[in-house]
């Protein structure tokens, strides 16, 4: 066994344990721990396909920031259990796993009962996933999409502070 | 990568992760020490000094004290999170290290040996924001499991400060990878090398300034540290917290602190360089004397702001939140992202 | 030539994490939770655009998850600000209790 393989089904398992967690848990804080664990295993499975950079902003930005925020929410509002969740089993929750459950194994069945797999990885995907390089590209091809980005990130606080400020009353 | 390599790149992360982690515990424990040596004497008092010689071995005597107490887990509080929190708290603050380089290598039995365990990582210096990013989730979680309104209210501050001072952290940071045109660690180091001049506090004091502030924030010490104001707040975050748990949220702030002082010195003093070409004193690369001289160099830098962070917090009395925070967004955010532009303007206009 | 993991194993992994995602905003009510799951499919879109970035050897895919990150940030700010107004204004954050709207 490469060591490759180890850390992908270590960390795909996580992954798929966390994230379901994030789903069945009825704590809302469990819940978004679960998820701030599935971003750091994310992370992880990016470095085995050689993208560093990518694989510490997952980290940075998602776990650490994003999260935080979602956080700061559910404690701000001090939501208790989700009751319902446990309530009865009704046709639209099993309609929604009988699709999931049949598009999961659409996917398995066509991916792997093909005769030849995928396993071979250019030799220049270990450097395209360094800091140096996604930077050089970033700025030089895509600079417009950048700029645009930039934009709708200012949008997006001045929109939040508009929704989230309280009215003041006169 | 065949098997030879792979167990010998084990057996070497493994020794030196487990001396690593052993020394940061010691050293949090003496950074104890010298915390309550520091403020005695600038409060002109003896300090302690009845256990061992100079009262060196009262941090020892201290966590037999803590692991003595009863563990209490208040009788509401969500209990699974609540043994989390500290657990988490320690484990980043120990993680940051992984990437620090203590010295340049050294040439073991014909293998190069970086001293630090991944001090060439290309992305070290994101790896280091990520790590104190996830440790406030350990402050944050303990304010909340522990149901108690002070509590709450104390982990809130605290992660509310740790983000905002992240961001004028992180530009200052800026400028410093501009300079340097890399975020590893080691790359950092290397462009520093030479006489003390070359050092990047000299062509960043603005990002330097920056950066220290920031850090006491980050750290949650003195004179930032809200979320644990006994007036207010009893205890901060860590107020329903006792025995060895308590102990791990303190052995977490003095890690924190000594880390604070690795990465300032890294960034901004030249790491493990020594303040004069490392040619002057005739050793050749890979030699255990230089490996030693350039340990003995970081080590000094980071004492020196270790005692800088407890000379602080003796002397400076404690922001109110509301400063706080306008400092954090309208001060030291424009400013360093003025620093940024400008130094990204000198790049460009000199041909850096 | 790099001998790796296959890329059809990632791809089974990131649609295990999308179907997760989307059962997850098709079953549960609380709000927050559905936000978190819009948060799992877009990761697991993402750990496909990394994973054919890496097996095509071009930066493309990285750079499309840099900008799917930075639209996720976005859509918290605002999608958490619309929650703490929802929470002012209607006291619950179930989506099905706001049935102003609904006829």
């Amino acid at each position: 066994m490469d060591l490759q393989f180890i850390l992908f089904f270590v960390f795909g398992t996580l992954a798929i344990a966390s994230a379901s967690a994030t789903v069945l848990s009825k704590n809302p804080v469990v819940s978004a721990m679960a998820l701030v664990f599935h971003f750091c295993t994310l992370a992880c499975v990016y470095f085995t396909l050689n993208a560093q950079f990518v694989g510490a902003l997952q980290v940075l930005v998602y776990a650490g920031a994003i999260m935080i925020l979602v956080i700061f929410v559910i404690m701000l509002l001090n939501l208790g259990n989700e009751k319902a969740f446990a309530e009865k089993f009704n046709y639209r929750k099993g309609i929604a796993i009988m699709l999931g459950a049949s598009f999961i194994i659409m996917l398995a069945t066509s991916f792997l009962s093909k005769n030849y797999i995928t396993n071979q990885m250019p030799a220049s995907s270990l450097k395209n996933g360094t800091v140096e390089k996604i930077g050089l590209d970033l700025f030089t091809s895509y600079i417009y999409p950048f700029e645009a980005i930039a934009l709708l990130l200012c949008v997006a606080v001045v929109g939040a502070i508009i929704l989230a400020k309280k009215k003041i009353s006169h | 990568m065949n098997t030879a390599n792979i167990t010998w790149m084990l057996a070497e992360t493994g020794i030196k992760a487990f001396v690593i982690v052993n020394i940061i515990l010691v050293m949090a424990s003496a950074e104890v020490w010298l915390e309550r040596k520091v403020c005695a004497w600038i409060q002109k008092r003896n300090g302690p000094n009845r256990v061992g010689p100079f009262g060196l071995l009262q941090p020892f005597a201290d966590v037999v004290k803590l692991f003595m107490k009863e563990d209490i887990i208040p009788a509401a509080a969500s209990k699974n999170f609540h043994r989390l929190a500290p657990l988490l708290s320690l484990m980043m603050a120990v993680a940051v290290y992984a990437v620090i380089p203590y010295a340049n290598y050294v040439d073991v039995m014909g293998h190069r040996v970086y001293l630090g365990i991944a001090p060439n990582l290309n992305i070290g210096l994101l790896y280091i924001l990520a790590m104190t990013t996830l440790g406030v989730y350990g402050i944050t979680l303990a304010g909340w499991s522990s149901n108690n309104k002070y509590s709450l209210l104390g982990g809130l501050r605290s992660s509310a400060q740790m983000i905002s001072y992240e961001l004028s952290m992180g530009m200052a940071l800026i400028g410093v990878v501009l300079v340097s045109g890399t975020l590893c660690l080691n790359g950092v180091i290397d462009k520093q090398v030479g006489w003390f001049w070359h050092w990047n506090v000299f062509c960043q004091p603005i990002a330097f300034i920056i950066f220290t502030v920031a850090s006491f924030a980050e750290t949650n010490r003195a004179p930032f540290d809200l979320p644990e104001a006994e007036p207010e707040l009893v205890g901060g975050f860590n107020t329903e917290y006792s025995g060895m748990k308590f102990g791990m949220f303190f052995l977490a702030e003095y890690a924190n602190m000594a880390t604070a002082s690795c990465f300032i010195a890294i960034l901004f003093f030249g790491g493990w360089q020594l303040p004069f070409p490392q040619e002057m004193l005739g050793l050749k690369d890979g030699s255990v004397q230089l490996a030693l001289a350039q340990f003995s160099s970081f080590f000094i830098k980071m004492l020196l702001f270790i005692f800088f962070f407890i000379w602080v917090r003796w002397t400076v009395p404690r922001f109110r939140y509301d400063q706080l925070m306008s400092l954090g967004w309208k001060i030291l955010l424009p400013l360093s992202i003025l620093n940024a532009l400008f130094t990204a303007i000198a790049i460009i206009v000199f041909k850096l | 030539m790099i001998h790796s993991v296959p890329l059809e194993y990632y791809l089974l992994l990131s649609g295990i994490i999308f179907t997760i995602g989307a059962l997850g905003v098709l079953t549960r009510r609380n709000a927050i939770i559905i936000f978190m799951c819009i948060e799992l499919m877009l990761n697991s879109v993402n750990l496909t655009l990394v994973s054919f970035s890496s097996f095509l050897g071009d930066t493309a895919g990285q750079i499309f998850v840099f900008f799917v990150m930075a639209v996720a940030a976005a859509e918290a700010t605002v999608g958490l600000a619309i929650v703490l107004a929802l929470f002012r204004n209607q006291q619950t954050i179930y989506v099905d209790e706001v049935n102003l709207m609904k006829w």
